[in-house]
């Protein structure tokens, strides 16, 4: 009985979402009163942190032949691994990775997977988020083997200061038909999804000529900037910025919406965020139901303050 | 070339969500069922779109009972050629993917499509696992599709970018937003969907991995504090000592 975590990593260097999953999986580990092993495909900068993170192994499988992501492969690594250690919990982070992958492990292994748990499982039990953030589930993995994929903030942070044992991992890969041609990121944008704060704005804003002082708020707050769904679709601000049921759905700690009504659709992909604060010149405006934090005002009186008050905080 | 879409069924995205039975099942009273958004606007009508451009047949296939005919044959209007129903309970996924798996063991497809997740359990599960079971290659959360041929060139959603892919048929995918854009059914394929073939197939024996054991809604947010619009000071104080988020 062991737990196994997928840690994934991004130009060598270990996600967000992989330090989530390694202190999920930790979590797990401690009350099972069982070790926890890392997974570590590819070139991976500065592994022993994952000590930090309650990690006490990690298997490390850095060959040539796996140069890029195939969730066919990864999986396949997985599997391997987990036998190796006699994995009987499978943590891997419910990103875009661990989406990919998760399932493939799952009917392979021929066992339960839990996505999207939002707190540490219960015997065999896990709770997760359904209907898009309206409501919780409480499934129960019936295989004596589980797998789960775990949302951002889903526990907290705990501090570990564990000493780590790195070993060199290899098995057979399946040959496959997929293969990345390139990979184009973002380089200098915080991505939307592993950010702690995010501001987003919506039809309220009137403009897509109206967004600088909402960037320059983001800018001062080391913030994400989103939208609201209308705002995408009619161009104002480009597609990868819409949070909502339809949209990314988010979860971090300070959620700052402006000009945003709160349709049900656009409180589905936020409602997982820590804190909520809204910025509405109308006062019935839903959104306010589900915020912590309301200002009734004009967004183009409000936000220029706003940005003057973090200015002075942060000076 | 033979394009399968698998569909599902969900509450349209007004619903109110509420439970019955002790909190154990979910209140189906009132409820408007649709097409699952992401199997129907891009999933579905991308394969639309190939069929148009490259000859083919598109099949729906769907997992449950018979109140799930009418979404079908949404689809069918919509434009799919014809459709087939698993007739086989949806508690679990892995199970839902063996009956699809079987279904396509003995109706191979060059491509068989998703949507991204389901907005009721936002599982994100069935597609990859249906890959697995049939040993293909799997592009989750694709946002792109483009075909030469007997080869594909997809993007797929990453972390902060997207990934440019290549693969050969066939292949699974699940399709995110990018993938196309909705159609509306005319009254034409309104009417050709009543006679379009919908086969029912019955289950294929297997068990269930997970289950269901209850249902809560979110704790209601204890009240908005309300902070002056000439007091934004306040504001920042607020969430950087009360709600430390800054």
């Amino acid at each position: 009985m062991s737990v196994l975590i997928y840690t994934d990593t991004s130009n060598g260097a270990f996600t967000k979402n992989a330090f989530e999953a390694a202190n999920y999986g930790s979590l797990v580990a401690k009350n099972e009163g069982t070790s926890a092993t890392a997974i570590v495909i590819g070139e991976a900068k500065d592994i022993s942190i994952l000590g930090t993170y309650g990690i006490t192994k990690v298997l490390h499988f850095n060959e040539a032949l796996l140069t890029n992501f195939d969730p066919q492969k990864v999986a396949q690594i997985i599997i391997e691994a987990a036998k190796k250690i006699s994995a009987t919990t499978i943590i891997l982070a419910h990103d875009y990775s661990g989406k990919a992958v998760a399932p493939i492990l799952a009917a392979k292994l021929d066992v339960g997977l839990v996505t999207g748990a939002v707190a540490l499982p219960e015997g065999n039990t896990v709770k997760k988020t359904v209907f898009s953030g309206k409501a919780f589930a409480t499934i129960e993995i019936k295989t004596p083997t589980k797998i789960i994929t775990v949302l951002p903030n889903a526990v907290e942070k705990q501090t570990f200061s564990e000493t780590l044992s790195t070993e060199a991992f290899s098995c057979e890969i399946p040959s496959t038909r997929l293969t990345v041609k390139e990979v184009k990121k973002a380089s200098n944008e915080l991505s939307l999804t592993e950010a702690d704060i995010v501001v987003s704005a919506g039809r309220g804003l009137k403009g897509p000529e109206n967004w600088g002082m909402i960037e320059e708020l983001a800018k001062e707050l080391g913030a994400a900037t989103a939208c609201s769904r209308p705002v995408a679709d009619i161009g104002w601000r480009p597609h990868h910025e819409h949070v909502g049921q339809t949209g990314l759905a988010i979860r971090p700690n300070l959620y700052i919406a402006i000009g945003i009504s709160g349709a049900i659709q656009h409180l589905a992909g936020v409602n997982g965020s820590k804190v909520i604060v809204v910025i509405n010149t109308d006062a019935e405006a839903p959104f306010f139901k589900a915020a912590d934090y309301g200002i009734v005002g004009d967004a183009f009186e409000v936000v220029p303050k706003l940005i003057q008050a973090v200015k002075k905080l942060k000076a | 070339m033979k394009i399968v879409v698998c569909i599902s069924k969900a509450p349209d995205t007004t619903s109110k969500i509420a439970f019955k039975e002790n909190n154990t099942q979910f209140d189906e009273a009132g409820i408007q069922f649709i097409i699952n958004p992401y199997d129907e606007w891009y999933a579905l009508v991308r394969a639309l779109e190939l069929k148009e451009a490259n000859g083919g047949n598109v099949t729906v296939l769907n997992v449950g009972g018979a109140e799930n005919d009418p979404i079908i044959r949404k689809a069918l209007a919509i434009g799919a050629d014809d459709a087939a129903r698993i007739d086989a309970p949806t508690n679990d996924a892995l199970f839902i993917a063996k009956q699809i798996a079987a279904y396509l063991k003995s109706n191979p497809a060059d491509l068989v499509f998703f949507g991204k997740e389901t907005i009721d359990y936002n599982g994100s599960q069935v597609g990859g696992m249906v890959s697995a079971l049939l040993d293909l290659p799997y592009v989750s959360l694709a946002s792109k599709l483009e075909l030469n041929g007997t080869t594909a060139m997809l993007e797929r959603e990453i972390e902060g970018g997207i990934e440019l892919i290549e693969t050969s048929l066939p292949f699974v995918l699940s399709a995110a937003k990018g993938m196309a854009e909705a159609r509306i059914p005319n009254m034409r394929g309104i009417m050709a969907a009543r006679t379009k073939p919908l086969n029912i197939v019955p289950a294929f024996e297997a068990s269930n991995a997970t289950e269901i054991k209850s249902f809560t809604l979110p704790p209601a947010k204890t009240g908005c504090k309300y902070v002056d619009a000439d007091n934004v000071d306040e504001l920042v104080n607020l969430l950087r000592n009360e709600a430390k988020a800054i």
